[in-house]
């Protein structure tokens, strides 16, 4: 079964990271015979520790370590992801949908846009599609491989029934990598509600519990829950050699490598890429091209809650329980490049509603729309946000966290493209709940960033980015990116389906080199 | 309740409280039918009371007892209790909605009450209230029942069984 590896054995693949990425870039390589060693900054929980309660398991899985968000930004928590073995997929809603062909081709599709740092990616959908087909079955994704769709619950059926009247005609219940039947060893959602504190019956797909404990029952694999990876060394070759990592106790240790791959979410990728700068790399590892933690993408975001005339109970069941895809093409009438999708989101409970409602009301009429809770319908809107060379990932100059690494500084500010974009989901989404005769309609602004992406990107020349096709970094041939910082650009979809599809192609491809003695 | 001695005693104006100041510095409060009490350590009676009448006039619920609110005050003594910078938020805080129009606050009118408030908005105090009442009142699973928040699910096994798809009022087209 699990496995251990000793410190000086420079022959393990180490994998920084256990999310999306992380924790299927590993069993993916587990499976192919290479041995790996997988760091988690976060520890290992069980399914006994997700209960149903939003501030519990907000402090129980959230990254909570000092980040300061500028420009756009939450100040204080720029970002919702998590510290945790299993990383974000234990808090992830569950939508695994492909981008489309065109999100592959956006410098070609959407031309040139002042302020814009669009690029195509190096790879085609159609290169992909293989490998999207093996993720969603790895993960049991609805809609695909025969799996049934889940069954909608009311919060779905308010959209759906307004989206029909409308006009709209691309509506169903998604493809959730939430089981809709027993599959995998693991249970059919019981409509629990609560998926983004975590799945306490582990219907929904996370690594935590899928592709961890396979790659350890391979016995090639070993996870260091609460190893927090500081600095990545290299020799004089420019090779990479191993990591520095603190462990619970805050104790370092150096873990020799072979190959290392980086998957820890969009913020951490290249801040530990910019903290392991030397002599030989003084502006960071793999950063020739100056692009490392620039294009930081977040997803245009926003939502609308609206008091209806009846009763929705919009927290009993999947949170996100269906989606409206009409507006997910590419259609600059609309006054804006590229789309976004439509998807059920509930309010994260009373106090939820209260927070987030309205940010900063207080008084009696705020009250009185408190008071209709379980009227409220609600949904997400997510779509295409351009890249731009100043939304970027910077360390703080001075400011330390409690392993002595530099503070990440997280700048983001949106283009007039998403602006435009936002406005028009808002529409869209007051027109489908004022369809049904919404009695109120709110609009809220984005929640902390959860879809993080392009902050060392992916591209065909290595001035234009910091990874090529395969996430391996332009500059140094045993160093890869394995998250979803290796987007070049970030697609109306929720991330986590590329990101898999991606990790499961990048294990090919290194068991390959490694084979080969490439690397 | 053996904290210390009862310095003061008396029915406080406007509201009806019985608020007990202890010797240590800290109060209990007994609500006017005596049928809860807070006691708190890091905050005195005035400020105590004031700030149940605060966390009121913020969310105002009139299906909601007093006792809900009581367990933001308590909550944020505690805060106070652990944090000096806390409790000198809360303690100037109260001195400012007090000194606003030369009488105690909580024997202003309600639309002075109001006014008082809102011209505190961007104080640190205001946002320090605001947020210990969401989190304070509204996670409460004693108050969901009232907004129809139904809470924990999964001992119930989910909503599969118990109406996730109930809707009824809406159009067939």
């Amino acid at each position: 079964m699990a496995k251990t590896f000793e410190l000086k054995d420079d022959s393990v693949v180490v994998v920084i990271g256990s999310g999306a990425g992380g924790g299927t870039l590993s069993n993916e390589l587990a499976q192919r015979g290479v041995n790996v060693v997988c760091l988690e900054a976060g520890p290992r929980l069980t399914l006994a520790d997700i209960v149903n309660d939003n501030a519990t398991m907000f402090s129980r899985l959230s990254w909570l370590d000092k980040r300061i968000g500028s420009g756009d930004l939450n100040p204080t928590l720029p970002l919702w992801v998590c510290k945790t073995v299993g990383g974000t997929t234990v808090h992830w809603a569950g939508a695994s949908l492909r981008f489309q062909e065109h999100e592959f081709r956006v410098r070609t599709t959407y031309g040139g846009i002042a302020g814009a740092n669009l690029l195509d990616w190096p790879i085609t959908l159609q290169e992909l599609e293989p490998f999207y087909t093996r993720a969603e079955d790895k993960m049991g994704v609805t809609g695909t491989h025969d799996i049934p769709r889940l069954p909608g619950n009311n919060n779905f059926k308010v959209m759906a029934a307004g989206a029909k009247r409308v006009g709209y005609t691309h509506v169903h219940t998604g493809n959730m990598a939430i089981n809709s039947e027993p599959r995998d060893n693991r249970p059919a959602c019981h409509q629990i509600g609560f998926c983004m504190s975590g799945c306490a019956i582990g219907a929904k797909w996370s690594t935590l519990y899928t592709e961890i404990p396979k790659a350890e029952s391979t016995g090639r694999f070993e996870i260091r829950p609460n190893s927090m990876v500081v600095k990545i060394n290299h020799d004089d070759t420019g090779k990479v050699t191993g990591v520095i990592y603190a462990d619970q106790t805050g104790a370092l240790h150096e873990q020799k490598a072979r190959v290392v791959c980086i998957a820890g979410n969009s913020v951490e990728t290249p801040r530990l890429l910019l903290n392991s700068e030397s002599s030989k790399f003084p502006n960071g590892l793999a950063n020739s091209s100056g692009q490392v933690g620039r294009n930081y993408l977040r997803h245009m975001t926003g939502t609308v809650y609206a008091i209806m005339p009846g009763r929705v109970n919009f927290d009993r069941g999947t949170q996100m329980a269906g989606i409206v895809k009409d507006e997910s093409r590419h259609d600059p009438s609309r006054g804006f490049a590229g789309g976004y999708e439509m998807e059920t989101l509930p309010g994260f409970g009373l106090a939820g509603v209260a927070t987030n409602t309205i940010p900063g009301a207080w008084g009696v009429d705020y009250a009185k729309i408190i008071e209709m809770y379980d009227h409220f319908a609600g949904m997400w809107l997510v779509g295409e946000d351009l890249p731009q060379a100043d939304n970027r990932v910077t360390l703080h100059p001075t400011e330390k966290d409690q392993h002595g690494m530099p503070v990440p500084i997280v700048h983001f500010k949106d283009h007039a493209n998403d602006v435009a974009m936002r406005n028009h989901a808002y529409k869209a989404g007051t027109a489908i709940y004022q369809s049904l005769g919404a009695q109120q309609v709110f609009e809220l602004p984005p929640f902390p960033n959860t879809h993080n992406m392009g902050s060392c990107r992916q591209s065909e020349k290595p001035q234009d980015g910091v990874c090529n096709k395969y996430g391996q970094t332009h500059d140094i041939a045993n160093l890869f990116i394995s998250d979803g910082s290796q987007f070049t650009s970030g697609g109306a979809e929720n991330p986590t389906l590329t990101i898999v599809a991606l990790a499961i192609r990048q294990a090919e491809y290194v068991a390959g080199q490694l084979t080969k003695k490439e690397i | 309740m053996k904290a210390g001695t009862p310095s003061r005693r008396g029915f406080l104006r406007g509201t009806g409280f019985v608020a007990v100041g202890l010797a240590t510095g800290g109060t209990i409060i007994f609500a006017p039918d005596y049928a809860w009490a807070l006691s708190t350590t890091a905050i005195d009676a005035h400020t105590a009371q004031t700030l149940l009448v605060v966390a009121r006039q913020l969310f105002p619920h009139e299906r909601l007892g007093d006792q809900y609110y009581a367990a933001v005050v308590d909550a944020v003594d505690k805060q106070a209790a652990g944090d000096p910078g806390v409790r000198k938020v809360v303690t100037e805080g109260v001195a400012r909605l007090d000194g606003a129009r030369g009488i105690p606050w909580i024997q202003l009118s309600n639309g002075a009450r109001i006014a008082v408030l809102k011209s505190m908005e961007g104080s640190e105090f205001f946002s320090t209230l605001r947020t210990a009442t969401i989190n304070n009142l509204y996670t409460n699973p004693l108050v969901y029942r009232y907004f129809g928040f139904e809470g924990s699910s999964v001992e119930y096994g989910g909503y599969i069984n118990r109406g996730f798809d109930d809707i009824g009022w809406l159009p067939s087209s």
